[in-house]
């Protein structure tokens, strides 16, 4: 066993635990920072895990911080390590090699790992699932074999992952239970378009069905749908979507819903316990409830917040909540959706104003409340997504430009915020 | 860390006339092809205002893009200051774009990638093809010295006291108005330390004379007319004391005002006639030692509260109303700005909050945070009033003033107040800003807070 002490904690090395470390830097220049990490490797960002697999980049080349920058801002990274409990009282986390690290105050930003969907059979297969650098590598090499390829999930990981098995020559299925891809980020008309991309570029699309049952001989993999219908393949990917990691939470007195509830300031319910990232479940931009936003941008935003509290930083400004956003790129296309895709049901105060253009593959949807802009998502068109999240964030009153806004909306965004930037 | 001012490019809008040459040049170089659609820089014309705009990476100190970038293609030269941006480790998933709040990473439609400014490597080519001079390429601390490089149209060597706001308010203040100014300076301690002139030299280098302490407002009314009868556009200022302006020169300013008489007529109140020895005036505040409001066993300072001289002049219709305090430099030039058009029409006033070192006993290193706490109490509220939005506008609001013991216990003339003296000082502040609340109109034209970015920001991008 061997003890350490700490002044701040944090469990996890991605987006929200770095932007964590880097908030208290700015303000304590000496409290301890100890950031544990289950992994072995230096810090990097799942997103660019389908350009690993695609040797677009190195798992070198993309390490978001090295061991100098470490050492420059006196942050002990550790990795390896897997916690183990979490004993509240006694500020103590054990980790599963015997470790206990002490702290003063613990930031949880453990993010979420790929969940296992109901399906009979599956936990006896081997499957593949993409959420780190170990899986992406899996991926590579089972790749180099196979001919065939199906991926459960039409999310953004299953899409890229489908996307990396078309470029290496291998046929691949997307099977999604819901009637479109990405569902939640684009409405279907948009979705619409990026199937069609995603069609004419190879990759067979089966929406709205459900597989029921797996099973796994002679290196094939037979899935049987709930339809009654079955399909082979050589190569499966698993991307049904992911839970927050929070098993060493479990026992403790640490509110949990879905995520780690906390507060404006990613506080927890104990008062020196912060949670911030996939795992942490804070307030909607839009709604009463607090939700799970597992969103890189909003990852660092999170951490920052939950840094600067932390560290008792007076320059501090609370999270506004949590808005759903990405940017997606396909096969040579370009996407974005920020805030609401669909207004809610029954709410006629919104107005909707729609480009759409399946021929040329061009989509632009703005949601409206009232002058303000609620959602944003767009195919293919010359826009600034950046600009539309200030414009949602600040909640600004378009007033007269409305109209042109949407006719204009590069340039009337980059007018507006030209003149707000101060 | 960040530790020095880097170069940078400024834009001076005003001196910008679209005609794209900054953007011709960069797409050029960063492309040899004159397709603008390479240009890293774009300028937009906002048609509600006629003002030319720059979209351009601000090479950010606190870089947004360079947090959210997964591949760690982006990252700041702390040698440069410049947001680099490395194509081979790019993985074209467009975050950036959605995290810079100024489009200042863009996506490129003919090269598929994204593009930003990188200052070209130390010699931008947009800043040599700007012919106005719209663009710089400079000091990031020299864009706080606009003030300094202005000429200075008083003497060197005026006898001021230490640490004298009056000094520096003048200074710039004709620094910013320029050479077709007349001044007219009463008496007291602007007079007093040489500002119109001493041994028969002149103490500025544009026409000042002393007019009475009673009549300031009339003389320069009638210079003005003089020189509009001739032809000539010359602005006249009034440099005046809460005296002459608050007390015995009130009659003529409020007759001025109500002709609507053309001047930017600024009273530097030191809430007391100074120059004199520090006797009271209808200005000084309740509470306020001076010499003719002496501390004792039974007067203790000052018994009546000072007139609000500011309010009055919105009632006399005068085109524009502001009060400033050099604490607030950037808020004082805007509204000096908004006077000299004002007076091309009619009266404009400017109230100073000028605290006194000798006369109110403080540090004299102590004058810019008086005027601060001044602020930030609610003491000194810095607004505008506008007769063609005949609305008022808070330029500086306050959402949580601190309690006003916090601004007496800084200066000297209120050491003696009473727990009963400092509440009804407190009271008196609370009942200002409430007043001051009923001349904004719900309907007034506030065009400018979208513009200034009243609304609050989010600064954890």
């Amino acid at each position: 066993m061997i003890n350490a002490e700490t002044k701040y904690l944090i469990i996890g090395g991605s987006h929200a635990g770095l932007s964590a470390a880097e908030a208290i830097r700015q303000y304590d220049y000496d409290g301890k920072i100890s950031i544990v990490n289950k992994e072995d490797l230096l810090p990097y960002s799942p997103t660019v895990l389908p350009y690993i697999i695609s040797d677009k980049v190195t798992i070198d080349q993309v390490c978001l911080r090295n061991t100098d920058y470490f050492k420059r801002n006196n942050i002990d990274y550790k990795t390896n390590k897997q916690v183990q409990e979490l004993d509240i009282d006694k500020n103590l986390l054990t980790m599963k090699d015997g470790e206990e690290v002490k702290y003063n105050k613990l930031l949880i930003a453990s993010g979420a790992s790929p969940s296992a969907p109901p399906i009979e059979g599956l936990s006896d297969v081997p499957y593949h699932v993409l959420r780190t650098f170990d899986d992406a590598r899996k991926i590579k090499e089972a790749m180099s074999s196979v001919q065939s390829c199906i991926v459960l999930g039409a999310g953004l990981i299953g899409l890229h992952a489908a996307e990396n098995m078309v470029k290496a020559g291998i046929n691949v299925t997307i099977i999604e239970k819901l009637e479109q891809v990405l569902p939640g980020y684009f409405d279907n008309q948009a979705a619409g378009i990026i199937q069609t991309v995603m069609e004419e570029s190879g990759v067979r699309l089966i929406t709205r069905k459900s597989v029921v049952k797996v099973s796994y001989t002679n290196s094939k993999y037979t899935l049987f749908l709930d339809d009654g219908s079955e399909v082979q393949t050589e190569l499966l990917i698993v991307a049904t979507g992911v839970k927050t990691c929070l098993d060493f939470c479990q026992n403790s007195s640490l509110e949990t819903q879905d995520g780690i509830l906390v507060n404006d300031l990613m506080r927890t319910n104990v008062d020196n316990i912060w949670a911030a990232g996939d795992v942490a479940q804070a307030k909607d931009f839009f709604g009463q409830e607090k939700v799970l936003n597992g969103i890189l941008p909003d990852a660092v935003e999170q951490g920052y917040i939950a840094g600067m509290s932390m560290s008792e930083d007076p320059a501090i400004n609370p999270y506004l909540g949590g808005i759903a956003m990405n940017t997606y790129t396909f096969f040579g296309n370009r996407s974005f959706t920020v805030g609401l895709s669909n207004p809610p049901v029954n709410d006629n105060q919104y107005q909707i104003d729609i480009l759409y253009s399946p021929a040329s593959l061009r989509f632009q949807k703005f949601i409206f409340y009232k002058d303000k802009i609620v959602g944003c998502s767009a195919i293919n068109i010359e826009i600034d997504p950046g600009i539309i999240r200030q414009i949602i964030k600040r909640q600004i009153e378009l007033g007269q430009t409305k109209r042109k806004f949407v006719s204009y909306p590069q340039e009337t965004g980059r007018i507006l915020m030209s003149n707000l930037w101060q | 860390m960040l530790e020095k001012a880097y170069q940078t490019i400024s834009f001076d809008s005003k001196k910008c006339n679209g005609c794209n040459k900054c953007v011709e040049a960069c797409a050029i170089v960063k492309s040899n092809s004159s397709d603008l659609v390479h240009s890293r820089i774009q300028i937009l014309k906002d048609d509600q205002t006629g003002e030319y705009k720059t979209i351009l990476c601000r090479q950010c100190a606190d870089p947004q893009c360079v947090k959210t970038c997964p591949a760690k293609a982006l990252s700041k030269n702390e040698e440069t200051g410049v947001v680099e941006w490395d194509s081979t480790k790019c993985v074209g998933c467009l975050l950036c774009t959605l995290a810079c709040p100024y489009a200042g990473i863009s996506f490129n439609i003919k090269t598929n990638e994204v593009m930003k400014c990188d200052l070209c490597g130390g010699d931008p080519e947009c800043v040599k093809a700007c012919e106005p001079r719209a663009l710089k390429f400079r000091n990031e601390a020299t864009l706080y010295n606009k003030y300094g490089e202005l000429e200075d149209l008083y003497v060197s060597g005026l006898s001021a006291c230490l640490g004298c706001n009056a000094e520096l308010l003048i200074r710039h203040t004709l620094r910013y108005l320029g050479p077709e100014t007349v001044v007219a300076t009463p008496p007291g301690c602007i007079g007093g330390v040489g500002g119109v002139g001493v041994n028969g030299k002149t103490g500025t280098k544009v026409p000042s004379f002393f007019p009475l302490l009673t009549n300031i407002a009339s003389m320069l009314a009638g210079a003005r007319r003089y020189y509009n009868r001739i032809g000539r556009d010359v602005t006249m200022l009034a440099l005046a004391g809460d005296g002459g302006t608050v007390d015995v020169g009130f009659q003529s300013l409020s007759g001025a005002a109500e002709r609507n008489e053309q001047m930017i007529y600024i009273c530097i109140d030191n809430e007391g006639y100074m120059n004199t020895g520090v006797q009271r005036s209808g200005s000084t505040p309740y509470g306020s030692w001076t010499t003719t409001t002496p501390v004792g066993t039974v007067l203790r300072g000052k018994s009546s509260d000072a007139k609000p001289l500011p309010m009055i002049m919105i009632m006399h219709n005068c085109q524009y109303v502001a009060t400033a305090t050099m604490a607030y430099l950037d808020d004082y030039y805007r509204k000096l700005e908004k006077a000299y058009q004002a007076s091309k029409k009619g009266m404009a006033y400017l109230h100073i909050f000028s605290p006194c070192q000798t006369g109110w006993r403080f540090p004299p290193n102590t004058l810019i945070e008086v005027e601060r706490k001044a602020v930030e109490t609610n003491m000194f509220p810095l607004w505008e009033y506008s007769h063609e939005k005949r609305s008022l506008r808070f330029t500086y609001p306050v959402d949580n003033p601190l309690p006003v013991y916090e601004y007496l216990k800084l200066v000297g003339k209120y050491k003696h107040l009473d727990e009963a003296q400092i509440n009804h000082i407190q009271e008196t502040t609370n009942n200002n800003i409430e007043l001051l609340h009923k001349y904004i109109r719900e309907d007034g034209v506030q065009s400018d807070q979208a513009r200034t970015g009243d609304r609050e920001l989010v600064s954890n991008y």
